[in-house]
C-alpha cells in the first residue's frame, strides 16, 4: 500500500503541476510570439491551405509555385503533406487535404469523390499534358530500331533479364503508387516480361541514366512532362493505340496509356470557403516547359521554394494573370 | 520490436516422453526425411505445375468482394449509424487529443509553425518530467537529445512525432492497463483476449494502415488509432502477467485476512505487479514510436514523413539525418521509461540519494525554473522557434550524401556483385524450390513436418493456416515471402549462435556488445531500410539484409542468455575432463541451450517476417508488395487486405512450428 501511495504521491503532483502549468500558459500570458505571429501576416482572409505533395518532381514543381504564390502574394499559410497519389484523395473527406495540384486521370477516384460523395471538385487543367509509356534508352533505339514497336518486345526479352525478373525480361516500374497498367499489359499482350518495381521516380531516373551511360539494356515505365527527358531523350515503345474505353477494366487492359490532361482537384469545403487561394488554384495554368524548368532546378539541388521564386520572378505577367 | 515479449510457457515435456524418446525421435526423423524426399520429388517431377501463381494485376472473386467493401464504406460513411455515432465521434475525439498535444509541442492551431510551448519550454518541461519519473542521468540525456533535434533542423518534425507518441501512449495505457488487469484477475477474460493479442502481434504494423485509413480516413487521428492498436498488446500482456505471477501463498495470506476483491487488487496485486506493468509501458512506448513513424504513410506528420520522402527520392543524407533523430528519440524514450521502471522496483527507495522532503524541494525548485523557461519561450522568438542559423542538419545531410555517393560509386562493383551472387546463387534457387513445387505437394510436406515436430495438434493448425492462405488466393506470393523470411532467419540464427556463444562465454564481450544490441532493438523497423537502400538499391536482397540486421539483436541476446544460464559446474566438468573450447561449445553448451536456440529462432523469425513486409517499400516482392500496392492503388485494395491476412496466418504457422520445436523433448544422445 505504502509503495503505491508513494508512487502516486510522487507522480500525481508532478503530472498535475505539468498539466496545470500548460493549461495556465495556454490560457493567459501577455502577447506571446505565437499571437504576434498569428496577427502578423494573416491580415488577408486566406487562412490555411493543405497541399498534398505526391512523390514525383513534376508535381513538386507545380506545388512549389502554387505554394510560393499563395504564401507570398496572398499571405496564406501553406501546409504541405507528403502523401501517395491515391491516398491524397482520402484526405478530402477528412479535411487533411485541400489541394491536389497535378492529377493524372483517376476516373474511378473522380467518380467516387467528386460525383458520388461530393467532397471534391475539379479545378480545371494545369495546362500540362501527360504521357505515360514504356521507354528505352536512346542507344537501344539506335541499335535496335524495331524495338520501338511493342510487337517486337518478346524478341528482345532475353536481353532484359535480371536476377529479379524470374527468367523473363524485366520491365522496370516506379513507385507502386503511380498510375500503372503494366502488370495487366504484360499479361494481356502476351509479353514474356515481368514487372519489377524500382520503388520511386528517383530510382527510375538513376536506372535509365546508368543504362544510357554504360549502354546496358533497360525497358522501363516513364512519363512526360519530366525534366530528365531533356538530359537523356528516352524513346517510347509503341503499344496498341489507346481508344476510348479500352482501359475501363484494369484487369483486361491491352492498350497504351491515354493522353492525360493533367488537372487540379480541390476539396469541396476549401472550394466553397471563398479563400483567394481557391481562385489561384483554379487559375493556375502553365506549360510542360515551365514545369520542366522548375523541376530541373529542384532536381539540381535548389530548394523547391527557391526554384519557384526564380520562375515566378521571371514570369511576373503570368502570375499576375492568375491573381486577377 | 514487432513481436514483443510474450509470456507463454513452453509445454513441459511429459515424463514418459523421456523413456520413449528414442522411438519417437526415430519416428520424427523418419517423418521429416520422408517430407523432404516428397518435396524434392514433387519439385523435380511436377516442377512448375500447380503453383497457383496469380499475376499482380489479377484478382480473385474474394479480392473483388473486398474491393466492394472499400466502396461500401466510402458510400456509407456519412449515413450509417455505426459511423455517425461510434466511429466518427471516436475519430474526432482522438483527433482532438492529438491536436492538443501537437499544438503544445509542434505547431499552434492558428496555423503558424510556432508551438504553444516553444522549443526551449518543451526541452525544459520534458527534462523535468524525465527527472521526476526517472533520475538525473536520463534528464540530462533528454535535454541533450531534444536540443540536438534543433541543431539537426528537425525540431518541429521531432515534436510532431513526440506529440503523436504521447497521445498514443496515453490512450494505450488508458485502455491497455485496465484490460491487462482484468485479464490478470479473470481467467475468462484471459482466454478470450489471448488469441486476439496473438493475432495483433503477428500482424506486421504495416498491414493495419490500409483498413484503418479506410475507416477513419487519413490524418493524425487514424495514425494514433493504428498506433494504439499496435502498441496495446505488450502492456496488456505484461499487466496480466504481473498480476498472475504473484505467488499463490501471498494471495492466500491476504485472502485469509478477509480482503475483498477490490481491496486485494488495490493493496496487493497492483503494487506487486507495478514493476512488470511499467515494463509493459516501456515496451508499448517503443512500439508506439515505431508505428508513429510508419504512420507517415497515412498523413501522420513528423519524422516519418521526412524518412518516407527521402526514401522516395533516394536521398540517403536526409534519410540518415532524420533516421538518426528517430533513433535518438527511441533511446530517450527507452531510457526514461526504463529508469521509471527501476524506480518502481520494490526497495529502490532505499538506495536513492534524495529522500522524501529533499526530493520534493528539488522538484519544486526546478519546476519553478522550468515554468520560467516556458514563459520565456512563449515571449521570445529565439526560444520559441529553434534558430535556423544554428542548424547543422544540412552539414549532416550533405556529409552523409557525399559518403553514400562515394560508397555507391566506389563500392558499386563490390555491392552489386555481392547482391547478384547471393540472389542468383541462393535466393532464386531457394525461392524456386518453394514457388515452383505444386502447392498440394508443398502443403502436404509442411503438414507432415508439423506432425513430426508437434504431433497431430500442430499438424492440424498447420493445415488450417495453409488452407486459409490458399483460399485467400495468395499461395504463390506467400511462398515468395516465405523464401525471403527463411533465408534471412537462417542467417539471423548463424549470427545469433556465433555472437550469442561469444557473449555467453565471455562477460567482457557481453558488456561490449549489449549496449549496441539494445540500441539496435530500440530502433523502429523503418530506419533500417535507409542505409541498405543506398548500398544495394531496391531489391529483395535489400529487404533481406535489413531484416537480418533488424532481427539479429534479439536472436543474439536470447542465445547469449541461454548460454550464460548453463550451470557453470557442467562446463567446469567438461573442462576438467580435457575438452577443448570447441568441444565444449559444440558438445555441451549448444546442445544444452537447444531450447533457448529454438526460442531465439522463433523470435528472430517473427522479427524477420515483420521486416520483410516493410521491405516491400524497397523492392521485396510477395505478400509485402501486395499489401503496399493495395494500400496505394484502390483497384487492388481487396488483394492487399487479403495479403495482410495471409501474412498473419503465415506468421501463426511459423510461430507455432518454432514454438513446438522449442518445447519438444531434449535429444538424449549427443552426437
Amino acid at each position: 500500500m505504502s509503495k503505491t501511495a508513494g508512487l502516486l504521491i510522487r507522480s500525481l503532483p508532478a503530472a498535475a503541476a505539468a498539466v496545470g502549468a500548460l493549461m495556465l500558459l495556454t490560457g493567459c500570458g501577455a502577447a506571446t510570439v505565437n499571437q504576434a505571429a498569428a496577427a502578423g501576416p494573416s491580415k488577408t482572409d486566406c487562412g490555411t491551405v493543405n497541399v498534398a505533395l505526391n512523390a514525383w518532381v513534376g508535381y513538386t514543381a507545380d506545388a512549389a509555385v502554387y505554394d510560393y504564390v499563395a504564401k507570398n502574394k496572398l499571405g496564406c499559410t501553406v501546409v504541405e503533406k507528403n502523401l501517395n497519389e491515391q491516398i491524397s484523395w482520402q484526405g478530402f473527406a477528412s479535411g487533411q487535404v485541400d489541394v491536389i495540384m497535378e492529377n493524372w486521370g483517376h476516373e474511378d477516384l473522380a467518380k467516387q469523390y467528386i460525383t458520388d460523395q461530393h467532397v471534391a471538385v475539379d479545378a480545371g487543367p494545369t495546362g500540362n499534358v501527360g504521357h505515360i509509356g514504356w521507354y528505352v534508352p536512346p542507344w537501344m533505339a539506335a541499335k535496335y530500331p524495331d524495338i520501338t514497336d511493342g510487337k517486337n518486345l518478346n524478341k528482345y526479352a532475353d536481353m532484359f533479364k535480371t536476377s529479379e525478373s524470374a527468367g523473363k525480361g524485366q520491365l522496370l516500374d516506379g513507385d507502386p503508387a503511380f498510375v500503372t497498367n503494366d502488370e495487366a499489359l504484360v499479361k494481356n499482350l502476351n509479353l514474356n516480361y515481368k514487372v519489377v518495381f524500382s520503388g520511386s521516380e528517383a530510382a527510375l531516373i538513376q536506372s535509365f541514366r546508368t543504362a544510357e551511360k554504360n549502354k546496358t539494356p533497360l525497358l522501363g515505365y516513364f512519363y512526360d512532362p519530366q525534366w530528365f527527358l531533356s538530359e537523356v531523350p528516352l524513346v517510347k515503345v509503341n503499344l496498341p493505340a489507346w481508344t476510348p474505353g479500352c482501359d475501363a477494366d484494369p484487369e483486361k487492359v491491352a492498350c497504351d496509356y491515354p493522353v492525360y490532361k493533367l488537372n487540379k482537384v480541390l476539396s469541396k469545403k476549401f472550394a466553397d470557403s471563398g479563400s483567394p487561394a481557391v481562385k489561384l488554384a483554379k487559375a493556375f495554368h502553365w506549360t510542360n516547359a515551365d514545369q520542366n524548368a522548375v523541376a530541373k532546378d529542384i532536381q539540381g539541388g535548389m530548394a523547391p521554394a527557391a526554384a519557384a521564386k526564380k520562375w515566378v520572378d521571371a514570369h511576373q505577367d503570368a502570375v499576375k494573370a492568375w491573381l486577377n | 520490436m514487432a513481436t514483443l515479449l510474450r509470456d507463454r510457457t513452453a509445454i513441459p515435456a511429459k515424463p514418459s516422453a523421456v523413456r520413449e524418446s528414442r522411438r519417437r525421435l526415430s519416428r520424427r526423423t523418419w517423418l521429416l526425411l520422408s517430407a523432404g524426399v516428397l518435396w524434392l520429388l514433387g519439385y523435380l517431377f511436377l516442377h512448375g505445375t500447380g503453383t497457383l501463381a496469380l499475376p499482380a494485376s489479377e484478382l480473385t472473386d474474394l479480392h473483388r468482394n473486398l474491393n466492394h467493401f472499400n466502396s461500401w464504406i466510402a458510400e456509407n460513411r456519412s449515413g450509417n449509424p455505426v459511423f455517425m455515432y461510434v466511429l466518427t465521434p471516436l475519430r474526432n475525439l482522438v483527433g482532438a487529443i492529438a491536436g492538443f498535444f501537437m499544438a503544445v509541442f509542434a505547431a499552434s492551431p492558428t496555423g503558424q509553425v510556432i508551438p504553444v510551448m516553444g522549443w526551449l519550454g518543451t526541452v525544459a518541461v520534458l527534462t523535468w518530467i524525465a527527472f521526476a519519473v526517472g533520475n538525473v542521468r536520463v534528464a540530462a540525456l533528454t535535454a541533450v537529445v531534444f536540443t540536438f533535434f534543433g541543431f539537426q533542423g528537425l525540431f518541429v518534425d521531432a515534436a510532431y512525432t513526440f506529440a503523436l507518441v504521447v497521445t498514443a501512449v496515453l490512450l494505450t495505457l488508458l485502455t491497455g492497463i485496465p484490460l491487462g488487469v482484468l485479464a490478470g484477475i479473470s481467467n475468462r477474460v484471459q482466454r478470450a483476449i489471448t488469441p486476439i493479442l496473438d493475432f495483433m502481434q503477428t500482424m506486421p504494423s504495416f498491414v493495419y494502415l490500409a483498413p484503418l485509413a479506410l475507416i477513419f480516413l487519413i490524418g493524425p487521428a487514424s495514425a494514433v488509432i493504428a498506433t494504439v492498436i499496435y502498441a496495446a498488446p505488450p502492456v496488456i500482456r505484461l499487466s496480466a502477467h504481473g498480476i498472475r505471477s504473484i505467488p499463490e501463498n501471498t494471495r492466500e495470506a491476504s485472502d485469509s485476512l478477509g480482503t475483498t476483491g477490490w481491496q486485494r487488487l488495490r493493496t496487493l496485486q497492483l503494487p506487486m505487479a507495478r514493476r512488470t506493468i511499467v515494463m509493459g509501458i516501456n515496451q508499448s512506448t517503443m512500439a508506439a514510436l515505431s508505428m508513429v513513424t510508419i504512420a507517415a504513410l497515412i498523413a501522420a506528420p513528423g519524422l516519418g514523413q521526412v524518412v518516407v520522402v527521402a526514401l522516395q527520392s533516394l536521398d540517403v543524407g536526409t534519410a540518415v539525418n532524420s533516421g538518426l533523430a528517430i533513433v535518438l528519440m527511441a533511446i530517450v524514450l527507452d531510457r526514461v521509461t526504463t529508469a521509471a521502471s527501476q524506480r518502481a522496483e520494490p526497495g529502490a527507495a532505499k538506495t536513492r540519494k534524495l529522500h522524501g522532503r529533499a526530493r520534493i524541494i528539488v522538484l519544486g525548485a526546478t519546476l519553478a525554473l522550468v515554468l520560467g523557461l516556458v514563459q520565456l519561450s512563449r515571449t521570445a522568438l529565439w526560444a520559441a522557434v529553434f534558430p535556423a542559423n544554428l542548424s547543422v542538419g544540412p552539414a549532416i545531410t550533405n556529409g552523409m550524401s557525399a559518403a553514400s555517393g562515394w560508397l555507391q560509386t566506389n563500392l558499386y562493383f563490390l555491392t552489386h556483385s555481392f547482391r547478384e551472387s547471393v540472389t542468383v546463387g541462393i535466393l532464386n534457387p531457394f525461392q524456386s524450390l518453394l514457388t515452383d513445387t505444386p502447392f498440394y505437394v508443398l502443403a502436404v510436406v509442411i503438414v507432415i513436418a508439423g506432425c513430426a515436430i508437434g504431433g497431430w495438434k500442430l499438424a492440424s493448425v498447420t493445415a488450417f493456416c495453409l488452407a486459409v492462405i490458399i483460399s485467400l488466393g495468395l499461395w504463390n506470393d506467400a511462398m515468395v515471402t516465405l523464401a525471403s523470411t527463411l533465408l534471412a532467419t537462417v542467417i539471423v540464427m548463424l549470427l545469433g549462435v556465433v555472437f550469442g556463444v561469444a557473449m555467453g562465454r565471455s562477460a567482457r564481450i557481453d558488456q561490449a556488445m549489449r549496449p549496441m544490441l539494445d540500441a539496435g532493438q530500440t530502433m523502429p523497423a523503418f530506419v533500417y531500410l535507409v542505409p541498405f537502400l543506398g548500398l544495394f538499391g531496391a531489391t529483395r536482397f535489400t529487404a533481406i539484409v535489413a531484416a537480418i540486421i533488424y532481427a539479429a539483436p534479439v536472436a543474439i541476446k536470447i542465445t547469449a542468455d541461454g548460454i550464460a544460464a548453463i550451470s557453470p559446474t557442467v562446463v567446469e566438468a567438461a573442462v576438467s575432463s580435457g575438452s577443448t573450447p570447441w568441444q565444449i561449445i559444440s558438445k555441451v553448451q549448444l546442445p544444452m541451450a537447444r531450447k533457448t536456440l529454438a526460442l531465439a529462432a522463433n523470435q528472430g523469425l517473427m522479427y524477420v517476417l515483420a521486416m520483410v513486409v516493410i521491405g516491400a517499400l524497397v523492392g521485396a516482392g510477395g505478400l509485402g508488395y501486395d499489401v503496399v500496392a493495395g494500400f496505394v492503388q484502390s483497384s487492388v485494395f481487396g488483394k492487399g487486405l487479403a495479403a495482410g491476412l495471409a501474412i498473419v496466418f503465415l506468421g501463426i504457422l511459423l510461430d507455432r512450428i518454432t514454438q513446438a520445436a522449442a518445447a519438444a523433448p531434449i535429444r538424449k544422445r549427443i552426437t
